[in-house]
């Protein structure tokens, strides 16, 4: 439990005069899973989108496997706007494009699933181990390295097979069933080889069922890729279930972490969220 | 093992096509006459099939809504002529304004020509890509329709005069060599540009067009990949402007203007965006309608003493504008969607008709 995979450190995110994420510090460690929780428009997935590069944070810095790799001040209009916290004590420019950040070995899922719908399921796996191919376009258009693109397919199979999609491969993604879908898309995160997997809502939409499903799914994920999750989610008994650690979110600031059973009986907590959510 | 057989069956398959292929070509040419609109239509066809498939591999296979591709047309033709004509035709061509010195005794075999063509298109393409594609989808339209217009201006502007002749354009360009030529040409680029596509960097290009921020997600570096799409796209946009050069033997710069995009998406659209297969029929298809089969339309005709109505020069076009708005509004799909007429395609339907007959046997 020593090793930090991921360290979040002072993210403030601020969109005009919206702070969606307010002074954010949280640690992953290696092979941990840690659930990020919190109501409806709490700004998990903004935490996210920062963690990925999709937007630069407004202040803060993203530290992966001990290195800095996401580091931001505000500047501009937003030096007068700016209504966080530790404004000076980060002096670093490192925005990162999302493919970057993906190269380093931080791959996600999407809350409303985004897989490339027309393509089929072996392509969709494919296309995630472009980014990884030595080859330039000419040497890939003319098969020039034919063993690299045979090497590439198998490990797509072989990915497919461990996970059970093979049978599907040549299936149209968007015609599988919904949580086939979300397997799917799990499955072509782990084809970036990622040391980190997030997470975004990966149970959103599925049946109980489904949820018993995914929840193995992700342990044998987890123990089979040696991997680091950490995830946004809803549903209360998966989160309890999975979670070594789980962090709560409200209104942007973080107000309570710990153990599935500390959070249980967090007065706080159960406050802001989990009386909510009984009520849903 | 069925996998072996039948890539041994789409190979033998291909074989019999291609040479299908070349006998239709053998025999156009050798039992027709040489004034036959046939041969007009095929290799003009050709040509179109080629700049069609180029802006196809932007627009179907990259989700990037370019109209530039008359733009890189004009480039390739004018790199080919000016460096092509006969540098004994010359003073000729170029009698009213002379020739710049350096291009006076220049001339390049037909070959070199066409790749420079490529060349000098996709040169451009690579200085101009990385501002303008960094706008959003109309913008993008928008601005390489304009940039297609510059191109033609700045072609046909007086300072360059002594290189590509002005305002009274290039003559005296090589024709094809033989009447093989341009299928043989067009056929390498479309061969290649169809490798292209079902590389790992043709998979990148579509999930781009799928989902830019899913692809971004996935380690797809953007910026590169719609670079070198918009780069490969206009080298063969060159080449077929080359092409389209020797076929008409004589250029100006109106020669590409914006009715030349006009009738390219026309052809894209109507054989399907994301069709490379479909581009080339449609390709055939409307340049047969446009100079054959639909000709009549711009005549005037009388039946007895009864004058057809409508009948009358620009009345074609007309039609065609017609044909596209019907296209876009009923058949978005055009005639191919994103399928391929391919082995797969035919194995796949023989394969459906076998099963849906001999259901009850397994
Ligand atoms: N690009 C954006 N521009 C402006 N506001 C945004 C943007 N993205 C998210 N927000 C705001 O940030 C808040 C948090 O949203 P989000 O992170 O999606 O919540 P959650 O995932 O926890 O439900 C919301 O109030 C949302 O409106
Ligand atoms: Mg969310």
């Amino acid at each position: 439990m020593s090793e930090k995979v991921l360290s979040v450190q002072d993210v403030t995110m601020q969109f005009g005069g919206v702070v969606a994420v307010n002074n954010l510090s949280l640690e992953v460690h290696k092979g941990e899973i840690v659930c990020l929780i919190g109501p409806n428009g709490a700004g998990k997935t903004t935490a996210f989108n920062v963690i990925t590069g999709v937007y630069a944070p407004t202040n803060g810095a993203v530290e992966f496997e001990e290195k800095t790799i996401i580091s931001n001040y505000p500047q501009g209009k937003m030096e007068k706007l700016y209504a966080g916290e530790h404004k000076g004590k980060y002096k670093k420019v490192l925005e990162p494009t999302p493919d970057k950040i993906t190269k380093l070995g931080i791959a996600r899922t999407f809350q409303n699933i985004r897989l490339f719908k027309s393509l089929t399921v072996l392509e969709n796996v494919l296309i995630a181990k472009h980014m990884r191919m030595k080859a330039n376009v000419f040497a890939d258009t003319f098969l020039i390295n034919w063993k690299e693109e045979k090497k590439m397919r198998e490990d797509a199979l072989e990915l497919l097979r461990i996970l059970d999609l093979y049978e599907l491969k040549d299936e149209k993604s968007s015609s599988l069933p919904y949580g086939k879908q979300r397997h799917l898309e799990i499955a072509r995160a782990l084809a970036t080889n990622p040391s980190l997997l997030l997470l975004d809502e990966p149970a959103a939409g599925l049946n109980p069922q489904e949820t018993d499903e995914l929840t193995d799914f992700i342990r044998k994920v987890r123990d089979q890729f040696h991997l680091t999750v950490f995830m946004i989610e809803h549903h209360m008994n998966l989160v309890m279930d999975i979670s070594d650690r789980i962090y709560v979110i409200d209104f942007g600031k973080l107000i309570a972490n710990g153990t599935p059973n500390e959070i249980q009986n967090n007065q706080r907590v159960i406050d802001a969220y989990l009386g909510v959510a009984e009520d849903e | 093992m069925t996998e072996k057989k039948n890539t041994q069956l789409k190979i033998l398959f291909s074989v019999i096509a291609l040479f299908v292929c070349a006998g239709i070509l053998f025999c156009v040419n050798h039992y027709t006459r040489p004034t036959f609109m046939l041969r007009t239509v095929m290799q003009l066809g050709a040509i179109y099939g080629l700049v069609a498939v180029s802006m196809n591999l932007l627009n179907g296979f990259t989700g990037l809504f370019s109209l530039g591709q008359a733009g890189f047309m004009a480039i390739g033709a004018y790199a080919f002529a000016i460096f092509t004509i006969p540098a004994k035709s010359r003073p000729g061509v170029y009698y009213l304004y002379g020739v710049a010195d350096w291009l006076s005794n220049l001339q390049l075999p037909i070959w070199a020509g066409l790749v420079l063509a490529g060349l000098v298109a996709a040169i451009l393409a690579a200085i101009i890509g990385a501002p303008v594609l960094r706008l959003k989808s109309d913008y993008f339209a928008i601005a390489t329709l304009g940039f297609a217009e510059i191109v033609r201006i700045i072609v046909g502007s007086s300072p360059m005069n002594r290189i590509t002749n002005g305002s009274l354009g290039l003559k005296m360009i090589p024709k094809f060599p033989n009447f093989y030529f341009p299928f043989i040409v067009v056929g390498i680029c479309i061969l290649i540009i169809s490798l292209l596509i079902r590389s790992s960097y043709g998979r990148a290009f579509k999930a781009i067009r799928e989902d830019e921020i899913a692809a971004e997600a996935m380690g797809i570096n953007l910026a590169k990949h719609k670079q070198l799409s918009f780069i490969i796209s206009s080298f063969f946009a060159g080449v077929s402007g080359a092409l389209m050069g020797m076929y008409l033997g004589a250029i100006t710069s109106t020669t590409f203007n914006v009715t030349l995009t006009y009738n390219i998406l026309l052809i894209v659209v109507i054989g399907g965006m994301g069709s490379i297969t479909g581009s080339i029929l449609s390709s055939f298809l409307v340049i047969a309608a446009r100079e054959w089969w639909l000709r009549f339309l711009d005549m005037e005709m009388f039946i007895g003493s009864f004058k057809v109505p409508l009948l009358k020069s620009g009345f074609r076009m007309v039609v065609f504008s017609l044909i596209l708005m019907i296209v876009v509004l009923f058949f978005r799909q055009g005639i191919m969607g994103t399928r391929e007429f391919n082995w797969n395609f035919i194995l796949n339907r023989l394969r459906k008709k076998k099963n849906a007959g001999g259901e009850g046997c397994e």
